[in-house]
């Protein structure tokens, strides 16, 4: 089948050298790379392209809704000190190509390089698999000790988010980026096993909301937990390297760590009435 | 082979008769026929009743199916009945009277799962070969993914069913219950303009509507707007057809207005489910089944969805969306043509029966 083409890009995007170039499309929104204020600074676009299957009174409401709350978001983390894209710019009623009609919603953010976790992880689990019969034991040890050192440093990312009162919604190993820090960008060792310095930046906050509730940070520690279960299964058996990255890392992390015993034995399946 | 299948898990009792030929030609189908216990407006149908309006007439239906599908008892492979999930009550007046039947003919009897039978009578008539499934009725709201020999559940309704809140909204109306509710209440939303607001629950990929009903309950008596009295006015008015010009648009809604507005609220909600289905498992298809599958304004509006995603929409119209005898025959007949039985002590009902309990042996 033909694969369809994006919706036109609202202005000024549609207008822009370089144009932005698409980088995924999920259901809801499609993330471009652009360039902000000057064409050597990168940027982040996050759009929201209007539904045409909705309403448009509803279509206009829900996207100013969400688009706004992601914003507020990332602005209330930023202030905090999490380390999450900056917020540049944001517009809740952009406006479309040709005809100057409503276009969806975008948001602009500052751009972050590096790979995202589940790329670093699947390379990990790759290079381990081929490599294995290689390695001496002491070398295995090692390799896993610095997998578990990064599934650390993700468990405290989480933690310092929701101390700041923030739960994501939406927690995988795409959402979780690899930011390499300054001294070693660069030195990636190509051939061998890839590298896991770096600070752990965490993206994508369009399901995100503000919470203090232990449930709710349960819940995301929870999907977190599934979706690596089910993505890298060889990971799998180190979570609980970021439980304790978790647990070190803000006052009430006990207590939400409690409730996370509860919710994986609630799971999600429910019995039905007809 | 042939195969008898018997549904009445809710207020229609369906009696299908469905022929699978040996030399591997496309199903057909040789009776379709169903008859629906209709509550007067203003009312739900109660177990007891539904149960009892089975019992009356389920001789008839089968006889009345045998002699249009011209097939004799002997024809016969295999007796397939809705084994849950659905009301007790009708459940056990139909599985009675298919234990009856397969004693008395010494057929063979096929428990079959309701909404397993609605995908693949889906499947069987649009021609969709691993679509992802709404599956919307009055019991149910499920988005569906077959892997590995399940249907796998991705996202459902956290309370209530998108067709039971469509329903009690038109009893709160008193809007006709004949020939279905949810028709009635499509028709009048066509009439309307203004949309109100109304709230909008998704969580990932489940959906709510009791918080749904409860507002445009509230919005209905708010603007005095329910009840028989108003019912009887409005039917007035559309004789008379003298439509008032007053087209402002923050007036007063008007009933049309509210039903209009649950309809584009609670469809866009599923259809946003749906899509977030597609986008997880990679699908370009979608099917809609069950009763309110057959809505026009929801198949148009996943259309659209469909179309922006590269893809396109199955549907299908009244005889097989709505709950009927032929979609468990059709279930029914590719158990049993992998060896699947139901033997006479196993042959029970349940009202609670998930999609996903089922092994799907007929598909790779």
């Amino acid at each position: 089948m033909e694969e369809c083409k994006p919706p036109p890009l609202p202005s000024p995007f549609n207008n822009t050298t370089p144009p932005p170039t698409l980088l995924a499309q999920g259901a809801e929104a499609h993330l471009y790379k652009t360039t902000s204020l000057n064409p050597s600074i990168p940027a982040a676009l996050k759009i929201r392209p209007s539904k045409p299957y909705r309403h448009p009174i509803l279509d206009r409401r829900l996207t100013r809704q969400r688009i706004t709350s992601e914003a507020r978001c990332l602005a209330k983390l930023v202030r905090e000190g999490v380390s999450v894209p900056a917020l540049l710019a944001l517009d809740w009623e952009g406006h479309g190509g040709t005809e100057g009609g409503w276009g969806g919603a975008w948001l602009m953010m500052e751009w972050i390089d590096g790979p995202v976790v589940r790329v670093v992880l699947e390379q990990w689990e790759a290079w381990m698999k081929q490599s294995q019969s290689s390695l001496s034991e002491s070398q295995i040890e090692s390799e896993e000790a610095r997998v578990r050192d990064l599934l650390r440093k993700m468990g405290s990312a989480i933690g310092v988010l929701h101390k700041a009162g923030v739960v994501h919604g939406d927690l995988t190993t795409s959402n979780l980026m690899l930011r390499p820090s300054a001294d070693t960008s660069g030195a990636v060792d190509g051939a061998g096993s890839p590298s896991t310095e770096g600070d752990v930046v965490l993206i994508d906050f369009g399901l995100a909301s503000q919470s203090n509730q232990d449930e709710d940070r349960a819940v995301d520690l929870y999907v977190l937990e599934r979706a690596i279960g089910s993505t890298h299964p060889r990971s799998e058996p180190m979570f609980d390297a970021l439980i304790a990255g978790y647990r070190d890392s803000y006052k009430g992390a006990l207590s939400a760590l409690k409730r996370l015993e509860d919710v994986r034995l609630r799971g999600r399946k429910r019995s039905m009435l007809g | 082979m042939i195969a008898i299948g018997m549904e009445g898990s809710a207020n229609k009792l369906g009696i299908g008769i469905m022929l699978h030929p040996k030399d591997g030609s496309p199903p057909q189908v040789l009776a379709n026929i169903r008859h629906t216990y209709v509550s007067p407006p203003g009312e739900g149908f109660l177990p007891k009743d539904t149960a009892r309006h089975h019992r009356s007439w389920v001789v008839k239906l089968v006889k009345q199916a045998l002699k249009e599908a011209k097939v004799s008892v002997e024809d016969v492979d295999c007796i397939c009945f809705t084994k849950g999930p659905g009301m007790g009550a009708p459940l056990q007046s139909v599985v009675i009277a298919a234990r009856m039947l397969s004693l008395l003919w010494g057929k063979e009897l096929v428990g079959v799962n309701h909404c397993v039978g609605h995908i693949e009578m889906g499947r069987l008539i649009t021609g969709a070969t691993n679509p992802v499934v709404l599956y919307v009725s009055g019991g149910n709201t499920q988005v569906i993914a077959y892997s590995s020999q399940r249907y796998r559940i991705f996202g459902e309704t956290l309370d209530m069913a998108v067709g039971n809140c469509l329903d009690r909204f038109a009893r709160t109306l008193h809007i006709s219950n004949d020939p279905a509710p949810g028709y009635n209440i499509e028709q009048l939303a066509k009439q309307g303009k203004q949309l109100v607001d109304l709230p909008y629950v998704v969580k990932g990929m489940d959906c709510s509507f009791s918080g749904i009903l409860a507002a445009i309950d509230g919005l209905a008596k708010q603007w005095g707007l329910g009840g028989e009295e108003k019912a009887r006015e409005d039917e007035q008015k559309t004789l008379d057809s003298t439509t008032s010009a007053d087209d402002s648009l923050e007036s007063k809604p008007t009933r049309a207005d509210l039903c209009f507005s649950l309809q584009e609220t609670v469809f866009s909600m599923l259809v946003e489910i749906t899509e977030r289905a597609m986008a997880h498992v990679g699908s370009k298809q979608v099917l809609i089944v069950g009763g309110v599958g057959s809505n026009e304004r929801l198949q148009e509006m996943m259309g659209i969805m469909a179309r922006d995603r590269g893809g396109s929409v199955y549907a299908t119209d009244e005889r097989f969306c709505i709950d009927n005898g032929i979609m468990i025959a059709q279930a029914g007949m590719l158990a049993y043509g992998t060896g699947f039985r139901t033997p006479l002590s196993e042959s029970t009902c349940t009202q609670r029966f998930r999609t996903d309990e089922v092994f799907v042996k007929w598909r790779d």
